[in-house]
């Protein structure tokens, strides 16, 4: 992988992030991200509580700005693509709910506003692509309930039609399996299975990967701001393990920072700035 | 009903029609930011413009709409920040605005009947020259607020989200302020700057106690608020012979009495909802039957019927019971 800037930017190129590091209230949390997402990747962002990697999606969906280094999406810098429409990001679900009741059709339709234009109303291909969108999660029959009356998981499922009502190419998706029971987890998978087999490059945080684990075909583990591992996925509790498994593993990345990680455990207390998640 | 031959009742009539669509229409989106008190504050920061203009001869309406606006837009850029505790922020414009306002009326020697108009409304002194501003503005209001609607929806919903997929959030953010802003002000010849809030946000809160839809939430809102102003006032009127009833308190409290009307239907709804909510769906640990039960449930047999997973249980006394076969199991 090189790091050179290159001259022509691919547009085809989903993410390519080089020297990439942001800063939250002034202290940085990202340093020195390599990051290179290719057409297909089903990517795990892994790491403990506090790592960045909510830190580094968010920089990547262009909702953080990068204190330095070069970001490109799809050939273009976050702030200047514009067709939108190629990313549908799904955040972490929030507690709290609106004051006004919304339908789940109604969140999902949201999705389409990527490819709407201005005093339009909805058009037959956005009722389809929103129909559409609550099959894949499995949701095509609640479509009229408010969306406070479904369970957290199902909640999460909705947000994703909504990201995938506005088809498309590249999913990032923000700790989707947290606080979702194994039913909807199962359920989840199957979503993102789908989307998989249509294409869909997909970049998850996951703390934990669970039913998802087998859909994924690279992990990336974020260790105190900094990318410690990039290659064939991991076992949950490879994660956490320093050597990331390699006494079992027959892989061997030529990765910069692979090489460089210090053998042990790291218990050292991380201290995050207030407004980051992990 | 030669009440409403007189010129003067048409107008008011007209101004608490439009108020009455604007006000709810703008305020759904307060409520759905959950910034309900967003018009209240607004409204107390009117009341120095109002003195101002007051103070200075000039349109107390035009310069009530210049300094809302900028309340409302300090208020938008507060909340923004975020770091800032918002409420106190609010709180700091309320009672300055009001404050502001009081004395610079006294400053400017006019006297508190006057602003009083201003206060709780006095819709029926209302000229012909504002009725025509009341009508623009709330178009403006309403046709932004209807017609922006999924692009505020989904702001409002997910501020986040709507910023990946490329909206300009603060432009829409700033919007809204303004739109809050120039609705307080055409409210508040109808129900006045310290009763504003209430036609913004009580009809709101009534209609999402039987909706479950945004749009019908809107929808049922500007309803409400058009019954309550135009009942309102007309009550008003109709006991004006033998009572002293302001409009402004009038309407207000028939939007109130709405509430007040819907609100247990609402509650129970809730509950209805909380009891038929799908059970999680994991088997039970391990196969239990009922006692001998010699009740056969069934859909019409009263007892609530909840889904759990594939089939369905009846919920009574505390048990869950579930057909297995020909008994019933405990799940």
């Amino acid at each position: 992988m090189s790091t050179s800037p290159t001259t022509t930017d691919d547009p085809e190129l989903p993410v390519r992030l080089e020297g990439g590091a942001v800063a939250l209230g002034g202290r940085p949390v990202l340093r020195h991200v390599d990051l290179t997402v290719r057409t297909g990747d089903f990517l795990a962002l892994m790491g403990a509580n506090g790592s960045g990697k909510s830190t580094l999606v968010r920089a990547l969906t262009g909702l953080l700005p990068l204190t330095a280094g070069r970001l490109r999406v799809f050939g273009h810098a976050p702030e200047e693509l514009a067709d939108r429409d190629r990313i549908g990001f799904v955040p972490q679900r929030s507690g709290a709910g609106s004051g006004v009741p919304a339908s789940v059709w109604e969140v999902v339709a949201s999705g389409r506003l990527t490819r709407r234009r201005l005093l339009r109303p909805l058009s037959r291909a956005d009722r389809a692509a929103i129909h559409d969108a609550l099959e894949v999660v499995g949701l095509a029959g609640r479509s009229r309930e408010s969306i406070s009356q479904l369970s957290g998981g199902q909640q999460q499922r909705v947000l994703i039609a909504r990201a995938l009502a506005g088809q498309p190419d590249l999913f990032f998706l923000d700790e989707p399996t947290a606080g979702v029971d194994l039913p909807n987890q199962v359920a989840l998978a199957e979503a993102l299975g789908r989307l998989k087999d249509r294409g869909a490059t997909i970049v998850l945080v996951a703390h934990e990967l669970g039913p998802l684990a087998p859909l994924v075909t690279r992990a990336v583990v974020m260790r105190d701001g900094r990318v410690a591992y990039d290659g064939a996925p991991l076992g949950d509790h490879e994660v956490h393990d320093a050597t990331f498994g390699e006494p079992h593993a027959h892989h061997h990345h030529d990765h910069p920072s692979t090489t460089g990680h210090r053998g042990g455990h790291d218990h050292t207390p991380h201290v995050a700035a207030p407004l980051e998640r992990g | 009903m030669e009440l409403f031959t007189y010129e003067f009742m048409q107008r008011a009539l007209i101004a608490a029609l439009f108020t009455g669509l604007a006000a709810p229409a703008i305020g759904t989106y307060l409520v759905q930011r959950r910034m309900a008190l967003m018009g209240d504050g607004i409204g107390h920061v009117a009341v120095t413009g109002v003195a101002l203009g007051l103070l200075t001869g000039t349109s107390p309406t035009w310069t009530a709409v210049v300094v809302a606006i900028l309340g409302a837009v300090a208020m938008e850029l507060v909340r923004e920040r975020g770091h800032t505790n918002g409420d106190v922020a609010l709180a700091l414009l309320f009672y300055g605005g009001l404050a502001g306002g009081v004395l610079l009326t006294g400053l400017g020697g006019q006297s508190a009947a006057r602003l009083q108009e201003y206060l709780f409304g006095a819709i029926t002194t209302i000229s012909l020259g504002d009725i025509l501003v009341t009508m623009v503005l709330a178009a403006v209001v309403v046709l932004c607020a209807v017609g922006l609607a999924p692009q505020l929806f989904a702001i409002a919903h997910d501020q986040e989200f709507a910023r990946v997929a490329g909206l300009r959030v603060r432009a829409y953010n700033l919007l809204v302020a303004v739109l809050a802003a120039v609705t307080v002000t055409v409210a508040m010849r109808t129900v006045g700057l310290l009763l504003v809030s209430a036609l913004m946000v009580v009809p709101v809160a009534t209609a999402q106690q039987l909706s479950r839809t945004f749009r019908t939430t809107l929808a049922a809102a500007m309803v409400l608020g058009t019954a309550a102003s135009v009942g309102g006032l007309t009550l008003s009127a109709l006991v004006s012979g033998s009572a002293t009833v302001a409009p402004g308190p009038a309407i207000v409290l028939l939007s109130l009495a709405g509430f007040l009307a819907t609100w247990p239907v609402g509650a129970w709804l809730r509950h209805r909802a909380r009891l038929r909510a799908p059970f999680v769906e994991l088997d039970p640990a391990d196969h239990l039957e009922t006692d001998p039960h010699p009740h056969d449930h069934g859909p019409a047999c009263g007892h609530v019927a909840v889904e759990h997973g594939d089939h369905v249980d009846y919920v009574h006394d505390g048990h869950r019971h579930a057909v297995h076969g020909r008994h019933y199991d405990e799940h």
